[in-house]
């Protein structure tokens, strides 16, 4: 029997995106080749429409007999995961035709794994979420490796898919464990069972598989090699969709499965977050890679989302959506500057090559700066705020230690961000970087006026995502 | 006074005065020959001028319409801001006097620049302003959390100054300044999130009335005070400041000396005392003491530089030291002595970085030992530094002396040994800035380079003459500015006494 209203409710968006992603392969069969320039356009309307859908359909809903169930926290997490994926897509057009693999199948795989994003989201239960994220995992590991002439690429696909393949064992590990001892694979009957050793271990090792998903220390090892190797539009979609999906959905399952033996996960999530902290601010210093930096500095501010998840649902729901909106739009239009350094028709990645391009792009400097400073967590930009609201939540769940941690590895990294700035501003002009596509160019200014804009009108972000985290705490 | 928002007006005026500039530079932009740079470069220091002046005007006005006889913040607006942050402005007795020094030193700074900068001339403009915009905000806000802002944000603009204009090692100064001043700051950032927590507001007035448990103080009072003691410097956390004076370029060392400084002890005072009193008693012991080790010691460091800059920059360590030993020594006039001095060093550090500056111009050195005889080549020169060398030192007739001698009352009222320590740094800073003077100002000419160096010209004139008349002014007549601390000054203590 199946509901179609309640479905819609629920999951409108998914099955947007189901459809869609279905009438794009057929469009690729038909059209072939001639697919290929529109498949991005195609691409970018499907995510836009969806999260259009998920806005509509906020309050969300349950469908499938309790399989999914959304409400409006998912639903704000969706929005943006799939606004930035779109972005992404909308701005890799240029970058892989000059490699000439702008192929629809991109388009298509960045559909279904936003698709795979949704069900996670959705997921209420153990089945859909590892069905969702392997369906974000296939498509991740294939987008990974997009650049299948380059070694460095198939490289960084194949350890996402090694790694990758390794926590999803753990995941599903953990997540019989869990079957075994509650007895039930929903959301809601996990929660109600008796806590028992079992129950703890299974927990245990489905946290060490969201935190892979997430790249929280020490699952970390991956990103920084698949941020590199990657090609770069796909690193900007690692960087910014998946990871705010992955976050929301570690912080549902920490929420929603185990919120009642919170005094039990509490100090696990503590210690990923410090460690996540401290390695992607120490790891970072030593890097001249530009990609690779980010893959650090993303590591860094998971750490600082999990200090959110670890104060738990009522102080942590609303803080933990504001930041990690605020840093993935910075996180993308970081990774579009990336997409403005090239020249002589190579990509070019090292962070020296962006030695004074203060006198050479102003507009782009200015913004990219901003991002950086954002990111970096520095006033008067939005990043500071996102920091803020994270620290308010931890100082409010009393984890002094772990506020102390968040800001001295700032400093640290700050040491990185402040290189880069550096080099942009102080150093001597190196060769011109290339005309720069337009799309890419509008991607960094949005994100730049993104973080100053919602500095000024804070409260209107804080009221959004206040909102949507009583979709759990109330 | 009616609703019109003089403070808001006062803070965002210089930063909208740098967006315009930006925009304009931006429409014109494209003519790359190099005599239109330079002439681009000179409009935009120009507009950045009449922008600086017009911003001292808006102050001047809100000087006006202050009445410093109610104590307690005037001119105030307040707006939600999210959740129960808001947006509040306000000033008293203790932050009116020192906007008045940062709206007027800022226009000096620029006009200092006019002959010493000549590359990025726009960006350097820009920068200067928005740098003015977030020092103001600093003195003007009356909620923590945008203090904050105002607070650390002042940072990135100080950074690219140094950086980009500063001297040969900019870039290691720069990043040591940021990242010190960054560390003390965000520990600051964790005390300010618990005290949000636990009054439930950020706001000055509702945190003075709010009565922090003993312990709590104690833990927010050294989180404040690493930001403080970094900012004000005290000694031991004060050897960032040698590395930026030193690389800054002139205008750059004037406003670090002359505003950010200040700003340590601005927030000892705003902060420290009436919010955290217990805490501050329990550590007045250890706070003299720091403060006289850095008058001592730094007074002895700077005899031995062998660089000018570095000398000033050690004397003002040991200047702020003074305002220390004002500030705990919880007395009337200890507080109006700290204040007093915070200015007079605003107007002295300010005006010796400039009269560096002048012959780093001409000589492009600041060896001590490259100059010697600059007497008989520059006369009107060496009379101004004579003037400041021996405001520097304290000289009774120049606002040094109030500064100091107030301070050390207030030290002497609270511990005779202190004061007797200061006073002995008194002593040292006669024996340093003397003999700088005497190796640079007398003596024969041994350099030749010498022997065809310019005296100051009309601008550099224009630059050092105020602080000079104002140095005297309020050497002679102190209550000019007392008479509009005093009330602050009251209310502190009077909040720390638990009023």
């Amino acid at each position: 029997m199946l509901d179609f209203t309640a479905m819609t409710l629920a999951i409108g968006p998914e099955l947007w995106l189901a459809a869609a992603g279905l009438v794009g392969v057929l469009l690729g069969a038909l059209l072939k080749d001639n697919f290929n320039g529109l498949s991005f356009k195609f691409g970018a309307l499907v995510l836009f429409v969806a999260a259009g859908i998920a806005a509509v359909f906020y309050q969300g809903g349950e469908a499938f007999g309790g399989l999914v169930e959304t409400n409006t926290f998912v639903n704000y997490a969706k929005i943006v995961s799939y606004v930035v994926g779109g972005l992404a897509l909308v701005m890799s057009e240029g970058f892989l035709k000059r490699h000439e693999t702008a192929r629809y199948e991109y388009a298509l795989l960045t559909i279904f794994a936003s698709l795979g994003m949704g069900m996670i989201l959705s997921a209420a239960n153990l089945m859909t979420l590892y069905m969702g994220i392997e369906t974000l995992s296939l498509s991740s590991y294939v987008l990974a490796a997009f650049h299948r002439d380059s070694a460095r690429s198939s490289e960084a696909g194949l350890k996402y898919f090694v790694l990758g393949a390794l926590a999803s064992g753990m995941l599903l590990y953990g997540s019989s464990l869990v079957y075994g001892f509650s007895g039930t694979t929903d959301y809601a009957g996990i929660a109600a069972a008796e806590p028992s050793v079992g129950l703890m271990f299974g927990m245990v090792l489905m946290i060490v598989g969201l935190a892979f998903k997430v790249s929280a220390a020490p699952m970390h090892v991956w990103t920084p090699d698949v941020y590199e190797g990657a090609p770069t539009p796909v690193g900007a979609f690692f960087g910014a969709a998946p990871k705010m999906a992955s976050m929301v959905v570690f912080a549902n399952v920490m929420f929603q499965v185990f919120g009642n033996s919170m005094d039990q996960w509490q100090l696990i999530v503590s210690i990923i977050a410090g460690l996540s902290m401290l390695i992607g601010a120490f790891g970072g210093l030593t890097q001249t890679n530009i990609k690779r930096l980010l893959g650090y500095s993303s590591i860094a501010n998971v750490g600082y989302a999990l200090v959110a998840v670890a104060a738990g649902k009522d102080l942590g729901a609303g803080p933990l959506l504001t930041f990690m909106t605020l840093y993935v739009v910075s996180s993308i239009g970081l990774f579009a500057a990336v997409l403005t350094m090239r020249r002589q028709g190579g990509m070019v990645e090292g962070i020296s090559e962006l030695g004074g391009l203060m006198s050479k792009r102003p507009w782009l400097t200015i913004a990219l700066s901003v991002l950086i400073w954002s990111v970096a967590g520095l006033p008067p930009f939005g990043g500071f705020l996102g920091k803020w609201v994270v620290l308010e939540a931890g100082i409010g769940a009393g984890l002094y230690p772990l506020a102390i941690i968040l800001v001295l590895s700032s400093v640290v990294s700050l040491g990185y961000y402040l290189r880069l700035i550096k080099i942009m501003w102080f150093d001597e002009p190196t060769e011109r970087f290339e005309s720069i596509d337009s799309s890419v160019m509008l991607v960094v200014l949005t994100s730049a006026l993104f973080v100053v804009v919602f500095m000024v009108f804070f409260f209107v972000l804080g009221g959004w995502t206040g909102q949507a985290a009583l979709g759990i705490t109330a | 006074m009616g609703g019109f928002p003089i403070l808001s007006a006062l803070t965002f005026l210089p930063m909208v005065g740098a967006l315009i500039i930006m925009a304009v530079r931006s429409a014109t932009s494209g003519s790359s020959s190099v005599a239109n740079k330079a002439n681009d470069g000179r409009t935009a220091l120009m507009a950045g001028l009449v922008i600086s002046v017009a911003t001292f005007i808006v102050s001047v006005a809100a000087f006006l319409y202050y009445d410093p006889s109610t104590p307690g913040y005037q001119l105030v607006e307040q707006h939600v801001w999210y959740q129960s942050i808001s947006y509040k402005l306000g000033v008293d007795g203790l932050s009116l006097p020192l906007i008045l020094l940062t709206t007027f030193l800022t226009p000096i700074c620029l006009l200092a620049s006019l002959n010493s900068i000549h590359k990025r001339v726009t960006e350097y403009v820009v920068a200067f302003l928005v740098l003015e915009t977030f020092m103001i905000g600093v003195f003007t806000s009356l909620d923590l959390v945008l203090f904050y802002i105002f607070f650390e944000a002042g940072l990135i603009p100080m950074f690219l100054i140094i950086g980009i204009w500063g001297g040969k090692d900019k870039i290691y100064a720069s990043f040591k300044f940021f990242l010190y001043t960054l560390l003390g700051s965000l520990l600051m950032l964790v005390a300010v999130v618990y005290m949000y927590i636990t009054a439930g507001s950020s706001d000055f007035e509702v945190l003075e009335k709010f009565a922090f448990t003993p312990h709590a103080q104690t833990w927010l009072w050294l989180a404040f005070m690493a930001s403080f003691a970094v900012k004000l410097p005290m000694w031991p956390v004060h050897t960032w400041l040698p590395d930026a004076h030193v690389q800054a370029p002139t205008a750059g060392s004037v406003v670090l000396a002359g505003v950010l400084l200040k700003m340590g002890g601005y927030g000892m005072l705003r902060f420290s005392l009436p919010m955290f009193p217990d805490a501050s008693h329990l550590f007045q012991p250890f706070m003299f003491a720091l403060a006289v080790a850095a008058i001592i010691y730094t007074s002895l460091v700077a005899w031995r530089q062998t660089d000018m800059k570095k000398l000033i920059a050690y004397s003002s360590v040991a200047h702020m030291g003074f305002v220390t030993l004002g500030i705990f020594s919880f007395t009337e006039v200890g507080v109006q002595g700290a204040i007093f001095q915070m200015i007079s060093h605003g107007f002295i550090a300010s005006a010796l970085f400039l009269i560096v500056g002048v012959v780093y111009d001409r000589m492009h050195t600041r060896e001590i030992a490259a100059y010697g005889g600059l007497v008989h080549r520059m006369p009107i020169y060496a009379a101004i530094f004579m003037l400041f060398t021996m405001a520097n030192v304290g000289l009774p007739g120049t606002s040094g002396f109030i500064g100091e001698i107030l301070s050390m009352i207030g030290g002497f009222q609270a511990s005779t040994w202190a004061a007797g320590g200061a006073a002995l740094g008194v002593i040292f800073s006669a024996v340093y800035m003397l003999t700088l003077y005497r190796r640079t100002v007398f003596g024969e000419i041994t350099n030749p380079a010498l022997n065809d160096i310019k005296d100051m010209n009309r601008i550099e004139l224009i630059t050092i003459v105020p602080l000079a008349l104002l140095t005297l002014l309020f050497g002679v007549a102190p209550n000019l500015i007392l008479n509009l601390t005093e009330g602050a000054a009251l209310r502190i203590l009077s909040m720390m006494a638990g009023g």
